[in-house]
């Protein structure tokens, strides 16, 4: 009698629906968000700020073409960026690809502390005290980190915490291959 | 080291879980007493350490620990006590947690009230109850804990989002997650029932108050969910199809067609499969609105923040019970196929339309939810199905409900002999028709919608119908079982939210205007004028509040008043609306913007009957809290006996 | 009636029923289908301009505009390659600000997406700055009795 297994069968196919929609989410090709970020695969935004450990000294994105980067936008305020922050320190030390801090809406004074005390993971790290840069960067919330290729393209973004689980999934991957070329 | 004993707590009650999960199932199977008999103990402990983590969680909210990152991002020492507590299941996590303690609950509660039931039946339910236990607290320790350490501990917290501030919605999730969790427990007896291969009058009786309950709860919630989008969220709207409240009415329809098939597998041991298999669907459109709300598959207006990780492992867990069961399913419900006929016009016939159609509508609520998730996950482009699509799926099979349940409730058994209250009923229906013209005509003056004469019949039809036995009953003083008055109740209450939808959808005003202090505006033959704006100081947030005066031609009101919150930590501007409410109508004002030139944006609404769809929802929770108390359900009954067969039987 | 009979009629019933419940389910669907375009798509002429769309993207800082006193607004979304100017009227969500993603419901007209309902999203964990204002006195990171 195989037609008392049709709801089985039914909600296997279901099942395959949410499983294929979930690793299209995970591994990036698919954002249910309606208002996603289009900066992948585009140009990544120039910017120049003053930075955070010396705002008499400021710091042009364009020194980094030619180098896969990171780009982290962090602030004290945010508690999400501290529950990163020990991942980012790791990161930053394990992969070798250098951290740009954009610290986003912030007081420097906050930011010096803040980065004396729980360890500075960033090669630079920049203050965006308006937030006009993140706008360019389509920035809606921190922390938000991207993937930036040699040729300054934007390859990745993460919203949220970047865990090392996120990392291996969604960077890693993009970080070889960008950096041998 | 206070949120370390959580985490200790929860790993324990997981042990137990699976301790409960083994020795009920294995043990029925192989026949072995004492591990039957220990699985009640596990229960108990089960539920004893999931209740201390939970007090823990509270208590770190209570006391501002921020150390703990849930406790960080979701309170603040500002927030009042109340909210403090209500914080704990704000969020993913936390909710997460009273999911548990729920489940842990009802196991607990079938536990102490099922000692009558046979040995093997009772350990086999608990067991697939702990089996549950497992799957949520695993998911719960292993991708969601509350209990993970924020280091070092933040000074301040970042606040309970300010759309959660608010009575209602403290309540509102405990209520659903009794519902929601609740149909697990027809879940356990469903998956029970085919372990040991028979399903039986007596069965029936056994589930029937556990699913009657778990319904009313589910009812409560989702019509407190309603009620607080009306008046804090939706400016008005009482429902949007939005896919979270989708997530919880879809389990709603569900376990409604359940609680009317069980009936029929009582009275009359017919339906046997299809009762199996509405009480899996029921429990598995719970998990499924829980994946969808929590795994970010699809966007909503109050989703959890979404985590495609957290998404599989409860797409794990929903693979697991589902399509298990429905397999355990397949292979037993050959052998379940019952004989006893019955008449095209009869009890049973008008119940198998109303599972028709119940689980009709769910199917096509479910394909408007999912569909843009299909359309995007095969890039055929970002779509969403609007309201309309769901008003109509939803009303072409309940308006013949309505029909049907106001005929049913007369219909006996086997062979309907509907002739002897046929002219009572024709009458009532000639009677509903006659009124809902004088409502629709005589007093809004128009005929509304093409479906507003409809809706107002039937729903005065159903209600007129629901009387009929408990007044006959009343007048010829005779007795009435709880189960039969239950039924009319809830039937009664049907009637009364249909003619709140009706009268809200049919005559509602909405009228966006902009005002400045001492102008005024008309709709509905009132009049509201605004006097001028306050500032306001609440606890933790700051307000501008404006005040307007209402008045009926020459006769003042009330006075409303509506504000703008802006909350001090999360700084996000919230609308208090202003609402006065008469048995008729509520008026409605919500302040919006500064146009400038001193001009304010509001918004005026003139929402007819509005309230009349939650007291039905009330009304239907209590017929099923009435039902639930029928003595035949407390009666001891051993295995074998046969139900007791009584005139007033209710469907 | 012979019970076969019965339950021919029954099945034809049920059959006739379902098949006009699905008729009218499927008309309901594609009428109420609505379609989400990005400004980028808008702009390349990809969206139809008589049906009903849904468009979303950033409000452009400094955008917003309307006239002293009245319920009409016009702002810019952008999705950061494209733009599209938006007209509503009515009173706006809490949540809607420059810099906030929204999305509007409503038909192109001429360039100008005019829209009859304006939704404003907001998104739990990840906070703008001025959700978290939440910790005033940031990071005191010293590690003092938590272990």
């Amino acid at each position: 009698m195989w037609r008392y297994f049709a709801p089985a069968a039914a909600f296997l196919a279901l099942g395959a629906l949410f499983a294929f929609a979930l690793m299209r989410i995970q591994n990036g090709t698919l954002d249910v968000r309606e208002i996603k970020s289009p900066l992948i695969g585009k140009p990544a935004p120039v910017f120049t700020l003053p930075l955070v450990t010396d705002p008499s000294q400021s710091f042009d994105s364009r020194s980094m073409a030619g180098k896969t980067y990171v780009v982290n936008v962090w602030g004290t305020w945010c508690p999400a960026c501290r529950e990163e922050h020990d991942s980012l320190l790791q990161l930053a030390r394990v992969t070798g690809v250098p951290f740009i801090g954009i610290d986003w809406k912030d007081d420097g004074q906050l930011a010096q502390q803040y980065l004396g005390q729980l360890g500075n993971p960033y090669q630079q790290v920049v203050a965006d005290a308006e937030g006009r840069v993140a706008i360019d960067w389509g920035v809606y919330g921190a922390p938000e980190t991207f993937l930036v290729s040699p040729a300054g393209i934007v390859l990745a973004k993460h919203a949220g915490a970047l865990t090392a689980a996120v990392w291996a999934e969604k960077f890693a991957p993009l970080v070889t291959s960008g950096g041998s070329r | 080291m206070i949120p370390e004993l959580g985490t200790l707590a929860l790993v324990i009650a997981l042990l137990l879980s699976a301790a409960q999960s083994f020795f009920g199932l294995v043990g029925a199977h192989k026949n072995k007493a004492s591990w039957m008999q220990s699985v009640m103990p596990a229960v108990a402990g089960v539920w004893v350490f999931v209740s201390f983590a939970f007090a823990i969680l509270t208590y770190s909210f209570i006391t501002h620990d921020f150390s703990i990152a849930y406790v960080a991002t979701n309170s603040n020492t500002e927030l009042p006590l109340m909210y403090c507590i209500a914080a704990v299941w704000g969020a993913h996590e936390g909710s997460l947690l009273l999911w548990i303690l729920i489940l842990a609950t009802w196991a607990l509660l079938v536990a102490m009230f099922s000692k009558s039931l046979p040995l093997p039946f009772r350990a086999r339910v608990l067991g697939v109850l702990g089996m549950i236990g497992v799957g949520f607290t695993s998911f719960t320790l292993f991708t969601s804990s509350p209990f993970l350490r924020l280091l070092p501990a933040a000074a301040e917290g970042a606040d309970l989002n300010p759309i959660l501030q608010d009575p209602a919605l403290a309540i509102h999730p405990p209520m659903l997650y009794m519902g929601y969790v609740g149909t697990s427990v027809a879940f356990a007896f469903a998956v029970a029932a085919m372990l040991s291969g028979r399903i039986d009058p007596a069965w029936s009786r056994w589930t029937r108050p556990w699913t009657v309950a778990a319904w009313m709860c589910l009812t409560l919630g989702i019509a407190l969910g309603s009620w607080w989008a009306y008046y804090e969220l939706g400016w008005g709207g009482w429902w949007f199809w939005d896919p979270v409240e989708n997530a919880s009415f879809m389990p709603w329809l569900a376990s409604t067609a359940l609680i009317h098939s069980l009936a029929v597998t009582e009275k009359r041991g017919l339906f046997k499969n299809w009762t199996l298999l509405l009480a899996i669907f029921a429990f598995s459109l719970s998990l499924l609105g829980t994946f969808l709300v929590r795994s970010g598959v699809l966007v909503s207006v109050h989703s959890f923040a979404s985590d495609p990780s957290r998404g599989l492992f409860i797409l794990g867990l929903l693979l697991f019970f589902i399509v298990g069961s429905l397999t355990l399913y397949a292979i037993r419900a050959p052998s379940l196929r019952t004989d006893g006929g019955f008449e095209l016009v009869s009890r049973e016939s008008f119940l198998l339309l109303n599972n028709a159609l119940l689980v009709a509508a769910a199917g096509l609520i479910l394909t408007g939810t999912l569909w843009p998730l299909v359309m995007d996950a095969f890039n055929l482009g970002k779509i969403s199905v609007g309201p309309p699509y769901f008003n109509m799926v939803f009303m072409v099979p309940t308006l013949p409900l309505l029909a049907l349940v106001g005929i049913g409730m007369h219909a006996g058994w086997r062979r309907a002999a509907l002739a002897s209250k046929g002219r009572r009923l024709a009458l009532i229906a000639g009677g509903a028709l006659l009124v809902a013209l004088v409502i629709t005509m005589g007093f809004y003056g128009s005929i509304g919608l093409p479906l507003t004469v409809v809706g107002f019949t039937g729903a005065l039809f159903v209600m007129g119908s629901a009387l009929i036995d408990p007044i006959t009953r009343w007048r010829n003083k005779q007795g009435m079982s709880r189960a039969a008055l239950g039924m009319a109740v809830a039937h009664f209450g049907i009637g009364v939210f249909v003619i709140g939808i009706s009268g809200v959808a049919s005559y509602k005003i909405e009228k966006d205007v902009s005002m400045g202090p001492g102008d005024s505006a008309e709709i509905a033959g009132y009049r509201f004028k605004f006097l001028g704006t306050d500032n306001v100081h609440g606890p933790n947030y700051e307000a501008l509040e404006a005040r307007v005066a209402v008045s009926k031609g020459e006769l003042p009101l009330t006075e409303l008043t509506t504000q703008k919150r802006k909350f001090k930590v999360q700084t996000m501007p919230m609308t208090h609306a202003g609402i006065a409410v008469a048995w008729n109508r509520d008026l409605f004002v919500a302040l919006g913007d500064e146009l400038g030139a001193g001009k304010w944006s509001m918004r005026l609404q003139y929402k007819p009957l509005v309230r009349y769809i939650w007291i039905g929802a009330v009304i239907v929770a209590l017929g099923g809290l009435i039902a639930t108390l029928d003595r035949r359900y407390r009666v001891r009954v051993t295995a074998d006996e046969p139900a007791p067969a009584s005139a007033d039987e209710a469907a | 009636m012979t019970p076969r009979r019965k339950r021919l009629y029954a099945i034809v019933g049920i059959l006739v029923g379902v098949g006009l419940a699905t008729a009218v389910a499927l008309k309901a669907f594609d009428n109420n289908l609505q379609y989400f375009y990005d400004p980028s798509e808008v702009v390349a002429g990809k969206a139809p301009s008589d049906k009903s769309i849904r468009v979303g993207g950033m409000v452009t800082k400094g955008s917003v505009e309307r006239k002293a006193g009245s319920l009409e607004v016009q702002f810019v979304i952008t999705d950061f390659a494209q733009s599209v100017k938006v007209s509503y009227t009515g009173l706006l969500p809490d949540l809607f600000r420059e810099g906030q993603g929204i999305i509007a419901h409503g038909r192109l007209h001429d360039g100008m997406f005019v829209a009859d309902e304006v939704l404003a999203k907001h998104d739990e964990k990840y906070m703008p700055p001025e959700v978290a204002k939440s910790l005033k006195k940031p990071v005191p990171p010293a590690p003092e009795g938590s272990t």
